[in-house]
C-alpha cells in the first residue's frame, strides 16, 4: 500500500489527508511537532481570551483520526533525504514514504533586530506562542506593558489578545495608516480610529530599533528608530509578518526560494514530493495572487486539489475568485474580487468609498474605469454573502449591477439596519459629482 | 489554563456593590425562609425582590455599558462560576437543592398544609399574590414570581451584552413579554375572572404541559362553559396546527428561543453557562436516544390517561376507548407513512430509528388497549403510570436536572435531552421547514466559536467548515453561533426548502471544475 506521509497538521495538510481517505485506502501519516491533532491556528487567540479552551479549537475529536485510518506521529523532522525517500528525526528514528507532501506552514519573521530572542519576545503562530504569551503575560501585575511590532492582522489580534486582559499595549506600525498596503486609505483610517478607541497606544510611521534585556536576560524595554524613545515592557509581540517555515529542507534537493517551490500541480522538483499551503511557492503567480499565500483558505484549497492528484486524477491547483476575511477588534471585514490598497493597485482600478457615520462600518467597491467591470468589494461592518459575490464576479457584472443589487448580497443577521439605500445614493451623487 | 486568573477579569468596584446588593435582596428571601417574622411582608418582598434586580442591573450596566459594541465573552472560561469551578458547583448545589424542596418538600418553604396559613419564604410572598388574585400565595407562585423576575433582570443583561445585535434584543424582549405575560400575570387574572378554571399558561403547549388533557383538567375546561371549550380547543389547536404552521415559517424557534419560558430561562439566567453544554458525538447520541424515548412516553401517557376516562359506549359520547385509541394510531401512522414516501431521503439513516419509535408507540398503545382496565394499565395503576411522569419527567428532568444543573451540563439540558415538545418542533424542523442556519461560502476558518457557544451542543463548525447549512433538529435558533462567528460565516434565515441541506466536499472559492467534480458525487 502506497504510504503518504504529510509533514504538517494544519489545516493544508490535514484538508489533503481527509480527502485521500475519502478518495482512496493509501496509508496515510501526518507527521507534527508542535501539538498530537490538528487545531485552528486561527482560534489561538480565543484561548487566551477565554472564550474558549485549547481543546474547543481542535475541531475533529481525538477518535477521528483512528477512525479514518490516519496516523499522526509527532516529532521534528530534522532532514529529508529524497533519494532513499527517508525521513530523519531529531529523536534519530527514522520514516519511509513513497509520496512525501511539505506543509508545515509558517514562521513569525524577524529582521535581525536586536534582542529579537530574548525572553519575552515572541510571535504569536504556532501553540507553543501561546504557552509562552501566558507563561509572559498572565496578567497586568506580570505584565505591565507588552510592545507589539508589526501592523498586520497577527498584530491586532495580539494587541486584542492582550486587551482582554487590561495589559496596557503599545502598537508599532512600520507603515503610515494600518495594513495599507492592503487596505484602501479610508478603510485603513478607521481601523486606526477603532485600535485607539480600545485604548491601544497605536504609533504609525514608527520602527523598532532594538529590545534592552535586563540582568536576567528578560525584555526590559524597546527603543523606538525615529525618536530614540525608551519604552518599558516585559513582553514584546513581533508580528511582522510570516515565512514559510522550511528551514529542514534546505539542504536537501528539493529546490526553494523563500518557500518550496512548486509548479501548478503543486509538485516539487523531486518526483513524489509536493508541497502545499503557506509553505509553498509558485514559480509564477497565479493572476493577481500572491506567489506565497499564507492564507487559511488557500492552504485548504490546495489540499482539496493535491488529493485529486495523489489518487491519480492529476489536477492544477486553479483557485476559484479570490476572497478572505478578518475581524479588526469588534469590526469584521471581507473581501471578494480584487480591491487594491495605494500600494500596487493597477491604473485602471478605480473605488467607491462609503463609510458609515458611526465609524464602524464601510465598503470599498472597486471597478475597472473604462469597461465599468466590477472588480472586487471591502465590506467592514456589513456580512455580505460568498455566493452571490463570486457568481457576480463570474458573470463579469458592471458596477452599477452590483451597487443596485447590493441587497442580494447581505448577509447580516435578522433585523439588522439596511444600508443599501443609503449606500445606493451616495454612489448615485458620486457619479453626478465626478 | 486553571492557573491562569488574569486580573482584567476581576470585577470592579461598583460590579462588587451590586452584588452586594443583590445579596442583601436574597439574604431578605433566606431569612423568610428561615422563619423570621416579617412586620410588613409587602415591604420586605418590594425590597428583596427589587433589591435583587436592582444589583443585577447595575452590574450588568457596569459590566457591558463603559465597553465598544462587540461580543463580550472574555475570560468565561477562566471565571469560577462558568466554567465548573468551585463557584459552578456551589450554585449548581444550591439550585438544584432549592428545586428538590421546590417540587417534593414545598411545606419546608413554608407551605400551609391543609388549610393552615403560609408561614416562611411563601408568606412573604401572600402580599403579591393577594394584589393579584385574591388568594394566598403557593410554592408555584413563589417560583413563578422568581423565574419572572430572573429572566426579566437576567434579560435586561443580555440585552446589554449583545446591544450590536437587534435579532437577539427582539428575541429577548419576546421572552420577556411571554414569561411576564403569559406565564405569570394572565393565569393569575384568568383566576380572578374565573376561579374554577384550571391554571393555564397559553403559550405552554403539550406535550410540554404534559397534564392539560388529564381527567381533572379537560373536566375543569369543560365544566365552564364556552370560555373553557374555546381554551382546551385552543389547546389541540395549539399543538396540531398553529405549531406546525409557525415551525414551517420560521423554524422551531418561534417557540424554543422566542416564547418557551424553560427556553426563556436559559437565554437569560443560563446565558453565562450556555458555552458548557458537551459537543461530542457521544452526547448528540444519548440526546437522540433520550428526547425521544421521553416523546414516546409522553405519547402514550397521554392517550393512557385520556383512555381511562374515556367510555366505552358510544351513546354517552361519541369519542368513546375504541374511537379514540383508533384517532390516535390512524395519526401516527399517517404521519409515519406521509415521512417515510415524502422523505425518506432526507431521513437517511435516520429512517431506521424513526421506525423503531413508532412501532414501539403503536405496539404500546395496542398492548395498553387490550390488557388495560378501568384503573389498570400495564398492569399498573393508571395514575402510577402519570406520576411517574410527573416526578421523573416534569419535576426532576426539566426542573432538578434541567435546571438546577445549569453550572454543569449547561443552559439546556432540558430543552436538549429531555423536553418531549423540542422533539416533536425539532422533528418536524429537520423535515418540513424554511428555516436553516445558511454556511457562507468557503468562509469558515474552523475557529469554533460557533460549536463553543452552542447550548444545544450542535458542532456547528462541522458543517460550517464543509459550506454545509445547519439543518439540525435541536437548533433553537437562538442565533449565538452567528453573533460570535468572526468572519461573518454563519446567517439564520427562513428561505424555500429547495437546496437547504447541501452536503458539499469541495468548498466554494476553489476550482470551479474541481468544486462540480467532487461535489456531485
Amino acid at each position: 500500500m502506497e504510504h503518504i506521509v504529510i509533514i504538517g497538521n494544519g489545516i493544508s495538510g490535514v484538508t489533503l489527508a481527509r480527502h485521500i481517505r475519502k478518495l482512496s485506502d493509501k496509508k496515510i501519516t501526518i507527521v507534527s511537532a508542535e501539538t498530537d491533532y490538528f487545531f485552528s491556528r486561527t482560534a489561538l487567540m480565543y484561548v487566551y481570551m477565554g472564550h474558549m479552551k485549547f481543546e474547543h479549537t481542535q475541531p475533529y475529536e481525538n477518535w477521528f483520526w483512528e477512525k479514518n485510518r490516519i496516523n499522526l506521529k509527532k516529532g521534528y523532522v530534522k532532514t529529508v533525504q529524497t533519494t532513499s525517500k527517508t525521513l530523519h528525526f531529531a529523536g534519530g528514528d527514522t520514516l519511509q514514504y513513497d509520496k512525501l507532501v511539505i506543509a508545515t506552514g509558517s514562521k513569525p519573521n524577524k529582521f535581525g533586530w536586536p534582542g529579537q530572542d530574548l525572553e519575552g519576545v515572541m510571535g504569536m503562530y504556532h501553540k507553543q506562542d501561546l504557552d509562552n504569551l501566558e507563561k509572559h503575560a498572565p496578567n497586568k501585575e506580570v505584565c505591565k506593558r507588552a510592545v507589539i511590532v508589526g501592523g498586520g492582522l497577527i498584530g491586532i489580534e495580539l494587541a486584542e489578545m492582550l486587551n482582554s486582559r487590561s495589559i496596557p499595549v503599545t502598537f508599532l506600525v512600520r507603515e503610515s495608516s494600518f495594513w495599507n498596503g492592503v487596505l484602501p486609505e479610508g478603510e485603513s483610517a478607521m481601523i486606526n480610529r477603532h485600535i485607539k478607541n480600545h485604548h491601544i497606544d497605536l504609533r504609525l510611521s514608527t520602527n523598532l530599533k532594538e529590545i534592552k534585556s535586563d540582568d536576567n536576560g528578560k525584555v526590559k524595554s524597546v527603543i523606538i528608530e525615529e525618536t530614540g524613545e525608551e519604552i518599558p515592557c516585559n513582553v514584546v509581540g513581533l508580528t511582522a509578518g510570516v515565512s514559510p517555515n522550511i528551514d529542514f529542507i534546505k539542504d536537501s534537493e528539493i529546490e526553494t526560494g523563500r518557500g518550496v517551490k512548486v509548479n501548478r500541480y503543486l509538485e516539487t522538483n523531486i518526483p513524489d514530493v509536493y508541497a502545499i499551503g503557506d509553505c509553498a511557492e509558485q514559480h509564477e503567480a497565479i493572476g493577481n495572487r500572491r506567489p506565497i499565500e499564507a492564507v487559511w483558505y488557500t492552504g485548504r484549497m490546495m489540499g482539496e486539489a493535491l488529493a485529486q492528484t495523489i489518487c491519480g486524477n492529476r489536477r492544477p491547483y486553479n483557485p476559484g475568485h479570490w476572497f478572505n476575511s478578518a475581524k479588526f477588534m469588534d469590526i469584521e471585514y471581507q473581501t471578494y474580487g480584487w480591491v487594491f490598497g495605494a500600494k500596487g493597485r493597477p491604473d485602471y482600478e478605480q473605488h467607491f468609498h462609503w463609510k458609515h457615520d458611526d465609524d464602524t462600518k464601510c465598503i470599498t467597491v472597486a471597478y475597472h474605469k473604462d469597461t465599468q467591470e466590477f472588480l472586487g468589494i471591502n465590506t467592514f461592518g456589513i456580512r455580505m454573502r460568498h455566493e452571490t459575490f463570486d457568481t457576480w464576479l463570474t458573470e463579469k457584472r458592471d458596477v452599477d449591477y452590483v451597487m443596485n443589487h447590493l441587497s442580494d448580497a447581505n448577509f447580516d443577521p435578522e433585523f439588522y439596519s439596511k444600508f443599501e439605500k443609503e449606500i445606493l445614493s451616495a454612489y448615485n451623487n458620486k457619479l453626478q459629482t465626478a | 489554563m486553571s492557573l491562569a486568573r488574569p486580573d482584567a477579569l476581576d470585577i470592579t468596584t461598583k460590579q462588587k456593590v451590586a452584588l452586594a446588593i443583590g445579596i442583601i435582596g436574597l439574604f431578605i428571601l433566606t431569612l423568610a425562609l428561615f422563619n423570621t417574622n416579617f412586620p410588613n411582608e409587602g415591604l420586605f418582598l418590594t425590597l428583596s425582590l427589587g433589591l435583587i434586580a436592582v444589583g443585577i442591573v447595575i452590574y450588568s450596566r457596569e459590566a457591558y455599558l463603559n465597553k465598544l459594541e462587540g461580543i463580550k465573552n472574555d475570560g468565561q472560561w477562566f471565571k469560577s462560576i462558568s466554567s465548573r469551578g468551585v463557584w459552578g458547583w456551589i450554585v449548581g448545589v444550591i439550585l438544584t437543592t432549592f428545586y428538590i424542596v421546590l417540587y417534593f418538600y414545598p411545606q419546608y418553604l413554608g407551605l400551609g398544609v391543609d388549610g393552615a396559613s403560609n408561614t416562611g419564604l411563601i408568606s412573604l410572598f401572600d402580599p403579591l399574590s393577594q394584589l393579584l388574585s385574591g388568594r394566598n400565595a403557593s410554592q408555584w407562585f413563589v417560583y413563578g414570581t422568581l423565574y419572572t423576575i430572573a429572566i426579566l433582570a437576567f434579560g435586561y443583561k443580555f440585552i446589554l451584552k449583545y446591544r450590536h445585535n437587534r435579532y437577539q434584543q427582539v428575541r429577548t424582549v419576546s421572552v420577556m413579554f411571554f414569561q411576564l405575560g403569559f406565564a405569570f400575570l394572565i393565569p393569575e387574572f384568568m383566576y380572578v375572572m374565573n376561579n374554577d378554571l384550571p391554571y393555564y399558561d397559553l403559550k405552554s403547549v403539550w406535550p410540554l404541559n404534559y397534564y392539560i388533557f388529564d381527567e381533572w383538567s379537560v373536566k375543569g375546561f369543560l365544566s365552564n362553559g364556552n370560555i373553557g371549550l374555546a381554551l382546551i380547543i385552543f389547546g389541540i389547536l395549539s399543538i396540531f396546527v398553529i405549531s406546525p404552521i409557525l415551525t414551517y415559517k420560521f423554524g422551531k424557534r418561534w417557540y424554543c428561543s422566542w416564547v418557551c419560558g424553560c427556553g426563556g430561562l436559559a437565554e437569560t439566567a443560563g446565558d453565562s453557562f450556555r458555552h458548557l453544554s458537551s459537543k461530542k458525538m457521544s452526547a448528540w447520541k444519548l440526546e437522540r436516544w433520550l428526547i425521544h424515548t421521553v416523546l414516546v412516553f409522553s405519547v402514550v401517557m397521554t392517550t393512557a390517561m385520556v383512555y381511562t376516562y374515556l367510555g366505552y359506549d358510544s351513546n354517552d359520547f361519541w369519542l368513546t376507548r375504541d374511537v379514540f385509541i383508533s384517532l390516535v394510531i390512524g395519526f401516527l401512522t399517517l404521519v409515519f407513512i406521509g415521512v417515510m414516501f415524502f422523505k425518506r431521503q432526507e431521513l437517511g439513516k435516520d429512517a431506521k430509528y424513526g421506525a423503531i419509535g413508532f412501532f414501539i408507540t403503536i405496539a404500546l398503545l395496542l398492548i395498553m388497549h387490550f390488557t388495560g382496565t378501568t384503573d389498570q394499565l400495564f398492569y399498573i395503576k393508571s395514575g402510577a403510570l402519570r406520576s411517574t411522569y410527573g416526578i421523573y419527567i416534569g419535576s426532576i428532568f426539566s426542573g432538578v436536572i434541567g435546571t438546577g444543573f445549569y453550572p454543569i451540563l449547561g443552559s439546556r439540558s432540558w430543552c436538549r435531552f429531555g423536553c418531549p415538545m423540542a422533539a416533536i418542533l425539532g422533528f418536524q424542523q429537520r423535515l418540513f421547514s424554511k428555516f436553516r442556519i445558511t454556511t457562507n461560502g468557503g468562509q469558515c476558518i474552523s475557529c469554533g466559536n460557533c460549536s463553543n457557544s452552542c447550548e444545544m451542543g450542535i458542532d456547528v463548525r462541522h458543517y460550517a467548515q464543509k459550506g454545509e447549512n445547519i439543518v439540525r433538529s435541536s437548533c433553537v435558533g437562538c442565533g449565538i453561533c452567528s453573533a460570535v462567528c468572526p468572519r461573518g460565516v454563519l446567517k439564520l434565515e427562513n428561505d424555500s426548502m429547495k437546496g437547504r441541506i447541501n452536503p458539499t466536499e469541495v468548498l466554494l472559492g476553489n476550482d470551479v471544475d474541481l468544486m462540480e467534480l467532487v461535489n456531485q458525487k
